[in-house]
């Protein structure tokens, strides 16, 4: 278990980004992103790290979320105090009946489609601290607390 | 870039497939790569195929899947596959999902593991 990141550090920047759930939107959230963050200084180890886990929430977000429909993905980014980067990204899709399951590595609801069950896993990883929280039926927020070397 | 999303060549060497992807893959790009594998793999059967991936600079949990349906794809008629020269990218997160356990990853030059 990774020290839990301290969420009471203040905001320094902030950027909000509200888009489609086109696939097309995965390659474009990530880059978006990064280069938020790369104010920062962060390596490229880093940013690599965080790239990998937007494209993650967001692919859910198309892929789970809305499914065969199109809706609206908004993501948040905060550079906080102490260089600790907080990205939120919400949906108002399908939602997750059981999120202790969905977090489960290899779990995964849609293996005709070639998943792997591993988002979560990845975004856990690559990530210090991820926090989800779901309703079924209203929709997911799912959080990335990275932290960047000194 | 941005739309840099995941160009597919191909080799053949005697029984071999070379199948070389570059680019980004991830869940769009994943789509049109995994067509064009399985229209090649699908005409030829080759007895032995090998996913070349150094030049893949980004790959989230789609590439995972996409892996394990060609590994599974070709295993099907008894062939084999094999990941050649994965980037650090995709060597991080088949590590992360044990998937070196299952697929075999080969190098032709002798690298420091990412
Ligand atoms: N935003 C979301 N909305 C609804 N359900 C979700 C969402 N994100 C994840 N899920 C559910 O959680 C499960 C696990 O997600 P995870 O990303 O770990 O794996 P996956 O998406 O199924 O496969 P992979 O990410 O490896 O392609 C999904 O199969 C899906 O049922
Ligand atoms: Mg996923």
């Amino acid at each position: 278990m990774k020290n839990r990141v301290d969420f009471t550090a203040a905001v320094e920047n902030e950027m909000e980004w509200r888009l489609p759930s086109l696939s097309v939107n995965e390659g474009i959230a990530r880059a978006g992103v990064a280069l938020f963050c790369a104010q920062l200084n962060p390596t490229a180890l880093e940013l690599a790290d965080i790239k990998c886990a937007v494209s993650e929430a967001v692919t859910n977000c198309i892929v789970h979320a809305y499914r065969d429909t199109v809706g609206e993905i908004r993501i948040t980014v905060k550079l906080c105090e102490g260089r600790l980067i907080s990205i939120e990204i919400r949906d108002r899709g399908c939602g997750i009946a059981d999120v202790k399951q969905a977090r489960e590595p290899l779990f995964t609801t849609d293996a005709e489609g070639e998943r792997s069950g591993m988002g979560f896993t990845v975004m856990e990883s690559f990530c210090d601290e991820l926090r989800v929280s779901s309703r079924p039926g209203k929709g997911t927020a799912v959080t990335l607390l990275k932290r960047l070397h000194k | 870039m941005i739309h840099n999303g995941g160009q597919v060549t191909y080799e053949n060497k005697g029984d071999t497939l070379l199948i070389r992807v570059r680019g980004e893959i991830d869940h769009h790009s994943a789509a049109t790569v995994r067509k064009s594998i399985d229209d090649r793999i699908v005409a030829e059967r080759p007895e032995r195929v090998l996913l070349e991936l150094s030049a893949v600079d980004f790959m989230d949990s789609s590439g995972l899947g996409l892996i394990m349906g060609r590994f599974a794809l070709v295993k099907q008629y008894c062939g084999t596959l094999a990941v050649l020269d994965p980037s650090p990218a995709v060597i991080k997160i088949m590590k992360l999902a044990g998937m070196e356990r299952m697929v075999s990853v080969l190098r032709t030059k002798s690298k420091i593991e990412g």
